[in-house]
Order: structure tokens, then C-alpha cells, then sequence
């Protein structure tokens, strides 16, 4: 099985780079963009597919984890720190280099946190504001998990809107760059920008990091962890009799969705230049929710090509005005007609399913 | 603070907290018929006031208040016979996401056919200006327009469920419904009822609340937050108590103002949500034995 | 299987420390409510000894289980397990300890195989964490291989190795029953609670149960059953405790509850007409 998988992701990775031959060849490069986009929105709808097919969690607020992560990242780049300076933070900040200086377009000095240190407290700060809501928001099951969860989303989503440092309804923009590698010789740097000459790189980088991201999620399924979250996504009496420590497990995948998340944030914040409100809203949140159900939720594959390849022809403008219809569209669909995903039925089952609810 | 800002805060705060008890009745209703939270709830106030202001371009207000509150009824049936009734026990988390798709059907039908437009009845009793006066408070008398419709569907409901023979056949279904069919009572007609039931009192809560609030097509979602929050507060089926709880959360809130920027405001319903679910999920006035028993 | 061999040590390393009772609950109580479910009852499981607990339905036999595995809080009394107090922890830290359980109702994991399932249950016997597990570190592989292994030798103890890669809940009964016994099993526990494991089985079915719970005794395995199959209690049983509404009414041997007029009196009602 493990063979099977390996197959998988080299095959993948070969995809990719086709994909990025047919765009080179067709000079239609402009795909890349949104291409680089879909794979950081599929990062959080791995994540969320873990937690919601493998822990069997639903989460109606994790567009709340992608928002910090990424307003986080944003605020710490962009906001001047210049009149903290001789304070003792910014001194102990300084020493760990984790400051960047520059001028703004005043002139003035601007003193800025560099952005892998940003990327690294956004990523933390989502951490554990998963840890902390998770504990008591794990203990609760059904309705009142999926309300509180939207209530977390929603106070996230209220607190960006209202609050001056997060820019309000215009968000945060200017974002800079960030950088991952400099440029060695012919190689140009490697840097998450949208800046166009980069724009390859980003797409490699993108892709890099949601392939690494399901390896190490199909990677934990096929282990004694995941034999574990499934037990208890069926059963959790019995896999607590058999020494699963449910509570603990429940709250572990709960704050590495939360990481994933956030780490989609940073990333296409960066990617981006910026980020508005939107990102936090419920519809976004939802949307999440129906990519992870029409892929199937225990279908990893499944989420994951689902997720990319929708979240692409949204981006693409394809639904219209319809988008936010066509996602609330095929949560139905896919709850009424194929509660295990899209791609585990035969068509056979549908037509049956249908004339079951035409007859009653 | 002045005896006179307290009072006007006070009457708001009464004023929405009677909105979001109708919201959390309407919960409740269904939840006692069917075990389902209808995430779908806040938009049928949404489609009360949309639909009822565009009925009043062809009718004088009354007709039209009593169309939209028809047809919203429709809508609820239309819901529960297309979506929910031939589910066969799904899960909860499949209800669950299966009313979330339908209160954004429902979001993004009216956003194509209204726009984004702000939009609002007008004034049952004047215009926005008129007032009256309660010692040295004055007050708009749309406030007592909502606090009576609240009150009157409240009285009605509370006679219709322990009066009429339908109420009494949905409150068996709730309470067991194998027992109930053993009875003959059509339970899949009672879940109809319910959901025609819970649509029709949130379309009038919508009407009436339009000229103070304004309705536009996403009105529906913070009401459903707020209307579930006081459904959970006064516990889970229990509507009476919702109705306790509902003046309560409105008042709360409409102090806050004081206290919080306006912007937060609706963080801090959703703040009480959260700890009482984490605290109490059986909310002050419940426990888990009544809950069960899923009365009106 | 290694861990056979450890358990025979262990059984004569216990041999030496005599008295020490594997099980033991001292005036457990538990009430819900008004209703007193389980009434001041005591008793001692000796290690490497069955002991079955019987009664008419209501008895309070299922809720004394969820007390001792940790499903549910006592409400006064203790519970000891090998000597240590183990009333208050969570089912998944009893488990940690060396107690294994079945279900009544079947409980397997839907989506999993067989062996799949089994392998669920060597959890208390491996290690390997979140991080080993995504980062799919080489110590990982040896332990899985290990854990395979181990369960893979527990399907063909209970003959049903053949389907391995079936999903568990498409199984017959009795070999879903045979899957549940392999998952608890797997764990190598000192102690093993069964649910009524004789339930919805034929004569000969209950009867490989009656050879397999002696089996599984002869491996240094303590058992403590609920049953109301009376041939197979009578049948295997070192010694019987019987409840009546929560209390306990005896607690004897065999032999002696057969000819106990109380007991045949819960059981069969006040007639004097029935006679040993």
C-alpha cells in the first residue's frame, strides 16, 4: 500500500509539471496565478478534510485559522514599529535579526518584523488559539459542535472587521515579499511575491508545499495515529476501551488542521500583497466544508483533487455570481445524494438515491 | 448613565430580544419535531421582510404582511418536502450541512432577485420620526408593534399546542414518535407543520421588525446566531424559557453599547454563545432531562 | 507469541505475591438520579481465575462493568486494579493498565478490515506518535511490522485469519464476535471484561467460546464475564457473583449458587414447587 501511495504523489508531482509544460506552451502562463492560489486554499481544505473524515469533526469556522494566519503575517509586515524603537521588545527582537528596516514612502524609517519571523508567530499564535478554544469546543458534539465553531469563525471574521490595526473592511495590503532563499548566482531568489518574474517559482513553491503537506497527512492516515483517529471517528467507546486517549487525539489533528490553515494564510497573504475580511467570513468557511464533503470526506485524493480544481474554477470567474450558490448548491447535492464524496459512487447509486426521494 | 438612556436602552433591548425569542421558538419548533437545528432559520425573517416589502407595491400592508407570511409558509413546506423528508435517519452532521446549503440557497436566491439593496417596510403607525411618550422615554410605536406580534405568536402558539388537536398530535411526535405513528398521527405531515410553522412566525417577526432594522438578503445569518444562542441559553426546546432568554440576550446586548464599540456588538452575543456551550450547553433554564422530554 | 511467554512469568512472579487479588471492588455505589443502580457490592477477582457476574436483566450487571472500565463515575466506593485505585480514570487510561473489554453490542470500526481492527487494539502496546507517524520515520516501520504481525498470529488463534482484509462490519456475527475477542486480546491485558459473549451465539458456537475463555485463562488471563447463557457460566466459571436490582445476592461457587434458594428465587420466582 505504501507503493500505491508513493505512485500517487510522484504522479502528482509529474501532473504539476506537466501542467506548467501546457501553459509554457499554449502562453497561457496567466493560469499559473490562480493555479498557485488554488494549491494554498487546497493546504486548508486538506487539513480540514483530516479533521472532519479522519476525527470526525465538523468545522464551520476554519476560514477563522486561515485569517489569522494570514492577517497575523500581514500586520507584523506592514505595521511600523518605528515609535516602540529603544524599547526593550524591539532591542530583544533586533538581536534575534527578526527586524527588517526599510523607508516608507514618506522617506521615513520603517521598522517592520521580517517576515519569516511574522510567518513563524502567525503560524504559532493560530496554533494556539486552536489549543486553547479546542479543549472546550472538542467536548461538544453535533449541532452544538458545528454552532460553536461558527460562532468562533464569526467572532474572528467581527474582531478583522472592527479593529483599526487589521485594517477594517479594506484589509491589510502592501504586503512585501518574502523571502525563502536568495538569489545564488543565475538563480534568482525564491520568494513568495506575486510579483510576476517569480511567478513560476511561486507556482513550484506552491504546489511544493501542498504535495509535502498530503504527503505527511497520508503519511499519518496510514499509521498507528491514523488506524487511531479512525477508530475513533467509528466508535469512540470502543477505541477509548482499546487505550485510544480520544480527547487528546481529537484536540492533536484539530490544531494541525488549525497549523495547515494558517500556514495557507502566510503563504498566500504573501503571495497576494494582501488580505481583506473576506478571507474570515462564513462563506468561506462553508465553502471549505463543501469541498472536503463533495471530495468525500475519508478520501483524501478526493478532497484534495476536488478542492484544487473547483476552488480554480472559482477563482477563474467560471460560477460568476453564482459562486457562493454553486458552493452552497453542492453541499446539498452532495449531502443529500452522496454523503461519502462525489467520487466513491457509481452512478448507479445517484439514480437510485434520486428515485428513492422522487417516490416518497 | 441617565434614567432616561436606561430606559431607552432597556425598550430596545426588550424590542430585539422579542425578535430573537420568535428566532429561537422558531428553532425550537423544529427541533422538538425533528431532532434537526434548521441553520436555515434566520433567512425565513429575511424572506418575511423581502418578500412582504415587495408584495406592498401591489397592496395595501396588511395584505401584504399576511401574503408574505403565506408564502414563506410555502417556502418552509417546500423545504421540508424537497430537502428533509425523505432522508432516511441521516447523521447529524449531514443535517447539519445539509440546512447550512439551504440557508445559503435561500441567501443567495434573494440576493439575485433583491440585490444588495438595503430595504425596509414603512412605519405601521407614522413615519420614523413619530413618537410617543412613556413618562420621560419616548418611543417609536413599531416597538410595541413587535413586542405585541411577539407576544400574540407566543400566546397563540402556547393555545395552539396545548389546545388545538394538531398542536397536541406535533407535540407526540416529538415527544415519541414511534408512539405517535402507533397513534395514527401522520408524523411526516407534523414535520411539515413544523417547519411551515417555524417559517410563518419568522416571517411576521420580519415584517414587523423591517421598518426598524432594514432587511437586506444576508440579515438572515447573525439572527440565526442570535436566535440559536437563545434557543441554547433558555435550553434546547424549551421555548418559554427562550422567550426569557431572548429579553435577556437583547438587553445585554443593547447595554453593551455603552460598554463596546458598536462594531462588537455582535461579537458579544456570539462570546455568550460560546460559553454557554462550553459551561452549560443545557442552558440556564435547562437540564438534560428536560431537555429530553422536547416540550413546548 | 512473545508476550505468552512473558505472561507465564508474570503469572508465577504473581504466584509468589499471594493475596493480591487482580480485581476488587470495595461498597461500590452508583446512582442516577433516584435510581440506586448498583448497591454496595464487593467482591474479589483472583488473578488467573474466572469469575462471572450473573443476575436478571436490570440487575445492574452492564452499568458495574462501565464502573470498572471507566465509562462511567462511581458515586461512592472503590475500584483496585493489581492494587491500584483505578476509580475516576478515563476508560483509555484503565486500558493503559492492562484491562481489556468487549462490547455486548458488537463495536468494530466501520471502514477498517479485520485485521485492521485488531491492530487498533495493540494501541496500549506501541508507541508511535503524531509526528513519527506523518514524518513515517524507519522506527515506525518496525513497530507496524511488529503490531501486523502480532495481530495477524491473534486472527488465526480465533480461526478467522482468512479474512484479514474483509471489512470488519460485513463479517458474519460470530466471526465479528471472534474480531472483538482478538482486538481485546491483542493488548496482552491481565485482565479481560467480556459483555455477554455468549449472546446471539447457537449451542455450538457457545460452546468454542466456552473452550476459547479456557484458553484464554490457561495464557495467565484473568476474566471477569456478564452472562445469561447459564450452561456456559456454570460450565467455566472458578466462581459466580449474582445481583439482584443492584445489590449483591451471593457469591460462590458453581455449584453452590445452583442449590442457593435465593438465587433460584430472583431467577424463577417464590415457588416452592421448583426444586434443586
Amino acid at each position: 500500500m505504501r507503493k500505491q501511495k508513493n505512485l500517487a504523489i510522484v504522479a502528482l508531482c509529474l501532473l504539476v509539471a506537466c501542467i506548467h509544460l501546457v501553459t509554457v506552451l499554449t502562453g497561457s502562463q496567466f493560469y499559473l496565478t490562480q493555479l498557485t492560489m488554488a494549491a494554498y486554499y487546497g493546504l486548508v481544505i486538506i487539513g480540514l478534510g483530516t479533521l472532519m473524515g479522519y476525527a470526525g469533526q465538523i468545522s464551520i469556522g476554519h476560514a477563522g485559522f486561515f485569517a489569522i494566519g494570514g492577517y497575523l503575517s500581514a500586520a507584523l509586515t506592514t505595521r511600523n514599529l518605528a515609535s516602540y524603537q529603544g524599547g526593550w521588545p524591539l532591542r530583544w527582537l533586533d538581536t534575534l535579526s527578526m527586524l527588517k528596516t526599510s523607508q516608507d514612502i514618506y522617506g521615513d524609517q520603517l521598522i517592520t518584523v521580517a517576515p519569516w519571523a511574522a510567518c513563524l508567530c502567525a503560524v504559532a499564535a493560530a496554533a494556539l488559539i486552536a489549543l486553547v478554544i479546542g479543549v472546550p469546543v472538542l467536548k461538544l458534539k453535533g449541532h452544538y459542535l458545528a454552532m460553536a465553531t461558527l460562532g468562533f469563525g464569526t467572532i474572528i471574521y467581527r474582531i478583522l472587521l472592527a479593529s483599526p490595526y487589521f485594517g477594517e473592511a479594506d484589509g491589510i495590503s502592501e504586503v512585501p515579499g518574502f523571502t525563502l532563499m536568495p538569489a545564488l548566482g543565475p538563480l534568482g531568489p525564491i520568494m513568495v511575491s506575486g510579483d510576476a518574474s517569480l511567478r513560476v517559482v511561486n507556482y513550484y513553491l506552491a504546489w511544493g508545499v501542498l504535495i509535502l503537506g498530503t504527503t505527511l497527512l497520508l503519511n499519518l492516515i496510514g499509521s498507528r495515529v491514523g488506524r487511531a483517529l479512525r477508530s475513533l471517528h467509528s466508535s469512540e467507546e470502543a477505541a477509548a476501551a482499546a487505550g485510544v486517549d480520544t480527547a487528546r487525539f481529537k484536540l492533536q489533528v484539530f490544531v494541525l488542521s488549525a497549523v495547515y490553515a494558517a500556514i495557507a494564510g502566510v503563504l498566500l497573504t504573501h503571495f497576494n500583497g494582501g488580505i481583506g475580511p473576506s478571507e474570515a467570513s462564513v462563506m468561506k468557511s462553508v465553502r471549505y466544508v463543501a469541498l472536503v464533503a463533495v471530495g468525500g470526506m475519508t478520501n483524501l485524493w478526493g478532497t484534495l483533487i476536488m478542492g484544487v480544481g473547483l476552488t480554480f474554477l472559482s477563482l477563474r470567474g467560471v460560477f460568476g455570481s453564482f459562486d457562493d450558490a454553486v458552493f452552497g448548491m453542492i453541499l446539498i447535492f452532495v449531502m443529500l445524494f452522496a454523503p461519502d464524496g462525489i467520487l466513491s459512487l457509481r452512478l448507479q447509486l445517484i439514480v437510485q438515491r434520486i428515485l428513492l426521494a422522487v417516490r416518497s | 448613565m441617565s434614567l432616561d438612556l436606561f430606559f431607552q436602552y432597556l425598550f430596545a433591548g426588550i424590542t430585539y430580544g422579542s425578535i430573537y425569542a420568535i428566532v429561537a421558538i422558531g428553532f425550537n419548533i423544529i427541533y422538538n419535531a425533528t431532532g434537526i437545528i434548521n441553520f436555515a432559520q434566520g433567512e425565513f425573517v429575511m424572506l418575511g421582510g423581502m418578500i412582504s416589502i415587495t408584495l406592498h407595491q401591489f397592496m395595501p400592508l396588511p395584505y401584504a404582511i399576511a401574503g408574505a407570511v403565506a408564502l414563506t409558509m410555502v417556502i418552509g413546506a417546500l423545504i421540508e418536502i424537497l430537502f428533509i423528508r425523505w432522508l432516511e435517519s441521516p447523521s447529524v452532521m449531514r443535517m447539519v450541512i445539509i440546512t447550512i446549503g439551504i440557508s445559503i440557497l435561500l441567501r443567495e436566491s434573494a440576493l439575485h432577485v433583491w440585490g444588495e439593496s438595503i430595504r425596509s417596510l414603512p412605519y405601521f403607525y407614522g413615519n420614523e420620526i413619530t413618537t410617543f411618550s412613556l413618562g420621560s422615554v419616548h418611543l417609536s410605536p413599531q416597538v410595541l408593534w413587535v413586542i405585541a406580534a411577539c407576544a400574540l405568536m407566543v400566546g397563540g402558539l402556547s393555545v395552539f399546542f396545548k389546545g388545538t388537536s394538531w398542536g397536541r398530535e406535533m407535540r407526540a411526535c416529538a415527544a415519541n414518535r414511534t408512539a405517535a405513528i402507533l397513534c395514527g398521527i401522520n408524523t411526516r405531515n407534523m414535520v411539515t407543520l413544523s417547519f411551515m410553522l417555524s417559517a410563518g412566525i419568522g416571517a411576521l417577526a420580519g415584517c414587523v421588525m423591517s421598518p426598524i432594522t432594514y432587511t437586506q438578503y444576508d440579515s438572515g445569518t447573525s439572527l440565526a446566531i442570535k436566535g440559536f444562542t437563545v434557543a441554547i441559553l433558555g435550553g434546547l426546546g424549551n421555548s418559554m424559557a427562550a422567550v426569557a432568554a431572548g429579553i435577556l440576550l437583547g438587553i445585554l446586548e443593547a447595554f453593551s453599547v455603552s460598554v463596546v464599540p458598536l462594531a462588537f456588538q455582535d461579537a458579544i452575543s456570539i462570546s455568550i454563545l460560546l460559553i454557554i456551550l462550553f459551561i452549560k450547553p443545557h442552558g440556564l433554564f435547562g437540564s438534560s432531562e428536560a431537555a429530553r422530554l422536547k416540550d413546548f | 507469541m512473545t508476550g505468552r511467554n512473558d505472561m507465564e512469568r508474570d503469572r508465577r512472579e504473581e504466584g509468589g505475591a499471594q493475596g493480591e487479588a487482580m480485581l476488587e471492588l470495595r461498597s461500590v455505589h452508583k446512582r442516577f438520579g433516584g435510581l440506586h443502580a448498583v448497591n454496595d457490592v464487593s467482591f474479589k477477582v483472583a488473578p488467573g481465575t474466572i469469575k462471572a457476574v450473573i443476575g436478571p436483566n436490570g440487575a445492574g450487571k452492564t452499568t458495574l462493568f462501565n464502573l470498572i472500565a471507566g465509562n462511567l463515575p462511581v458515586s461512592a466506593g472503590t475500584v483496585h486494579f493489581q492494587g491500584e485505585e483505578i476509580q475516576g480514570k478515563k476508560p483509555h487510561q484503565v486500558a493503559r493498565l492492562g484491562m481489556a473489554r468487549t462490547f455486548q453490542n458488537i463495536k468494530l470500526f466501520h471502514g477498517m478490515t479485520a485485521l485492521e481492527c485488531v491492530m487498533v487494539g495493540r494501541h496500549v502496546r506501541s508507541r508511535a506518535g503524531f509526528f513519527a507517524g506523518m514524518l513515517s520515520l524507519p522506527l515506525t516501520w518496525k513497530e507496524e511490522r511488529a503490531i501486523r504481525e502480532a495481530s495477524m498470529e491473534l486472527l488465526e488463534l480465533m480461526q478467522i485469519a482468512e479474512f484479514a482484509d474483509v471489512e470488519a462490519t460485513s463479517l458474519a456475527f460470530g466471526q465479528q464476535r471472534a474480531v472483538e475477542m482478538a482486538r481485546a486480546l491483542v493488548a496482552e491485558p491481565r485482565l479481560l471484561l467480556l459483555d455477554e459473549p455468549a449472546a446471539g451465539l447457537n449451542i455450538y458456537e457457545t460452546a468454542e467460546v466456552a473452550r476459547l475463555i479456557g484458553r484464554i485463562r490457561d495464557m495467565g488471563i484473568t476474566v471477569l464475564l456478564v452472562e445469561h447463557d447459564m450452561s456456559l457460566v456454570m460450565d467455566i466459571s472458578d466462581e459466580i457473583v449474582v445481583l439482584s436490582f443492584g445489590s449483591k445476592l451471593a457469591e460462590d461457587t458453581p455449584l453452590n449458587i445452583q442449590k442457593n434458594s435465593e438465587v433460584i428465587k430472583i431467577y424463577l420466582g417464590a415457588d416452592d414447587e421448583i426444586s434443586a
